[in-house]
């Protein structure tokens, strides 16, 4: 019986189908911040090219755009398609993002900073999308325009009313320039800024999707805009209400409150949804872990922890302690989110070392140290009594790996995978354990951002601390999955158990045959 | 091309397509009716600076007295305006019916009036009353007007009181 909500399963279904079809390394759901940033950069693309044809005025803009769709449609035409799809698509991916990010509880905690900010940069999305709108000036633009002054108007700040504006031909050229200056630079450059800060708390910020998503999501767009290219609603008419509009509901989906509420109440409703995403995080608070802690005895400020940890949490700044090292590390408890990646970072959390006395790391988890790892180790190998002693690791925020527990298998857990040292397996090897099966988080996908991607790179050889060639690799496996890939994970062990046993086998045999060859001799 | 690429290849296209779909469907539906095709909208929508409550008075030399020196102007002009009254029927029946306050900390700038009332097409007998005079009792403009609205039009009805008061557009 898996123990989780069904939000959480829901969405692990689904990550499983995209993997199943895409693979780890291109799957849409582990890239939509990048994939976000991809059809931001065909919307500014195409949004450059309409640019050069659209007129900036009354009369000028409605025409423009016929020109554009019509006229030119082989060129013009299809950015606009791609312009309007691919905004459309964005918005698709911000609102999945954010259901990632809650329903794999990635909110909380010291994560709160990503989501308060990361919910306005909706807002900044949608009115910029909103701008885009209007200056087509067909009808649509009409109705957000008149409903949008109606909304300003509704503002406790605003005095005046803008709605009358559109009413009474007060409407100039010079306003739609500023329309086309807030759509085409104010607006945009103010999303970058929000955008900039939504990730300020994060370290190793991707902006380009997989080239071979990016390559699949254009195509997808540019068929799309060829099989169904962007339409106007007629020209804007003053004189007439329009009665049904081909409302783009990714972006337009608060004006038809206006039928049902006041502007006023529609402020309320919006404002107050916003703000009820913005505190999600508080509702309950997250406990965190204690952050890590530094013992500069320990430490000689190599930096790579600095490097590893996902939330920009450990600065490296000049030594203070006298040593004989130019740097040390100093971390910001208020953005450490207790994942110990940076445990398995230091290399000086090796076990070998300090072998009679409590290991002491440069970096070390106060709640659960090196020292415990290693006791935890020492521990669960000698509570095997099987031929194949299989040590499994595993972290808090998946499937739960206590379910493995056998008398070959005994368990470690660890508060992400990228906390293990990489001589902690030549270790417990070393120590006796038969094999070694590592699982956490989904390949692509980590609670802690890169803990299994670190612990992929360090046993390939492509990032300190490296797990070293005496480790013997034939008897360390890993098999990654979420909390629905439980039946996977067992199947894993049993194969890995029977592999064990085959090269216990084969060695002791070589053994004997070893020992013969010498007596014989 | 292994039967595996094959599979997942195929497999790509089919999200692509449904993501498109999706993507598709809501960029223009479903479509939004905001008006039923049998009505029209009548837009009340004017900005007005209503009467100020009182007039101008000249101060008598024993009031100027009292005042500072540098506060003595002969008359003294009250900023506050009268709040504005207004009533619009439609066939009889009361459609809009305020009484707005002068906005501002003096309660001394124009008022703005915005509505819309959606009407059936056809032909309506429009009668606005609007008081804008604390002084006055009864309406200071009266406005009546029998008006043939097409379906999905929108008559605004403006006033401008240096013209004629209330008109429609």
């Amino acid at each position: 019986m898996i123990k989780t909500n069904p939000i959480k399963l829901g969405y692990r279904v689904l990550e499983a189908w995209f993997n199943l079809s895409f693979g780890p390394s291109w799957n849409p759901l582990y890239n939509l911040g990048t994939l976000t940033f991809f059809f931001f950069w065909v919307v500014l693309v195409s949004g450059l090219y309409l640019f050069v044809f659209f007129d900036t005025s009354i009369v000028g803009a409605y025409k423009s755009v016929e020109y554009i769709t019509h006229e030119q449609w082989y060129m013009a035409g299809v950015m606009r398609s791609l312009h309007r799809y691919a905004s459309d698509a964005a918005v698709i991916t911000i609102i999945l993002h954010m259901f990632r990010e809650f329903s794999l509880d990635r909110h909380r905690g010291v994560r709160w900073f990503s989501w308060f900010t990361g919910v306005p940069t909706l807002w900044f999305v949608i009115t910029l999308g909103i701008t885009g709108y209007w200056l087509v000036w067909d009808e649509l633009g009409l109705y957000i325009a008149i409903l949008s002054s109606e909304l300003a108007d509704a503002m406790p700040f605003i005095s005046g009313s803008m709605a009358r504006n559109f009413l009474e031909g007060q409407l100039t050229d010079r306003f739609f320039t500023l329309m086309g200056f807030l759509h085409l630079l104010g607006q945009p450059m103010l999303l970058v800024l929000v955008i900039w800060i939504h990730v300020k708390r994060l370290s190793h910020v991707k902006v380009s999707a997989p080239r071979g998503l990016a390559i699949g999501s254009f195509v997808a767009l540019l068929a799309l805009s060829l099989a169904a290219p962007v339409e106007s609603h007629g020209p804007a008419d003053l004189s007439k209400v329009p009665t049904v509009l081909n409302l783009d509901w990714f972006y337009l989906n608060v004006y038809p409150l206006l039928d049902y509420y006041t502007p006023r109440q529609t402020w309320m409703i919006t404002l107050g949804t916003t703000l009820l995403l913005m505190i999600l995080p508080w509702i309950p608070p997250k406990k965190t872990g204690q952050a890590a802690e530094v013992h500069l005895d320990q430490c000689n400020g190599c930096g790579q922890c600095a490097d590893d940890c996902p939330f920009d949490a450990i600065d490296v700044r000049a030594r203070t302690d006298g040593a004989r090292w130019a740097h040390e590390v100093v971390v910001h408890p208020n953005q450490c989110a207790a994942c110990g990646i940076c445990v398995g970072s230091c290399p000086s959390s090796n076990p070998f070392r300090q072998k009679n006395e409590a290991l002491v790391t440069g970096i070390d988890m106060p709640q659960y140290p090196a020292d415990d790892l290693r006791s935890r180790t020492d521990a669960a190998i000698a509570s095997l009594s099987a031929d194949t002693k299989i040590l499994v690791f595993g972290c808090d925020n998946t499937f739960d790996v206590s379910t493995l527990e056998s008398k070959n298998a005994a368990v470690v857990k660890v508060f992400c995978i990228g906390m293990l040292p990489s001589t902690l397996m030549e270790y417990a090897l070393k120590k006796g354990a038969g094999g070694i099966l590592i699982t956490g988080c989904r390949t692509g996908d980590c609670y802690f951002r890169f803990g299994n991607v670190w612990l992929d790179k360090r046993f390939e050889g492509n990032r300190r601390p490296r797990l070293r060639a005496r480790a013997d690799r034939r008897r360390i496996t890993v098999s990654r999955g979420a909390e629905t890939d439980g039946a996977r994970i067992k199947r894993a062990l049993t194969d890995f158990q029977k592999t064990i046993g085959d090269l216990n086998a084969s060695e002791s045999g070589e053994r004997r045959d070893d020992k013969d060859l010498h007596v014989g001799t | 091309m292994s039967e595996l690429k094959a599979k997942s290849l195929l497999l790509q296209v089919v999200n692509y397509a449904a993501f498109m779909a999706i993507v598709w469907y809501f960029s223009f539906s479903p479509p939004y009716r905001q008006l039923a095709e049998d009505k029209a909208v009548v837009t009340l929508a004017f900005g007005h600076a209503a009467k100020r409550v009182s007039e101008c008075t000249v101060l008598s030399q024993a009031e100027l007295e009292k005042l500072a020196p540098n506060m003595r102007k002969p008359m003294d002009c009250p900023r506050q305006r009268s709040p504005v009254t207004i009533e619009l029927r439609v066939n009889g029946t009361i459609e809009v019916g305020d009484s707005l306050q002068a906005p501002g900390l003096y309660q001394d700038q124009s008022i703005d009036v915005y509505r819309n009332i959606k009407v059936p097409h056809g032909e309506h007998r429009l009668s606005i009353w609007m008081n804008d005079d604390v002084n006055v009792d009864g309406p200071t403009y009266h406005f009546e007007q029998t008006v043939k609205l097409r379906p999905a039009q929108r008559l605004v009805v403006s006033f401008d009181a240096k013209k004629n008061g209330f008109s429609v557009n």
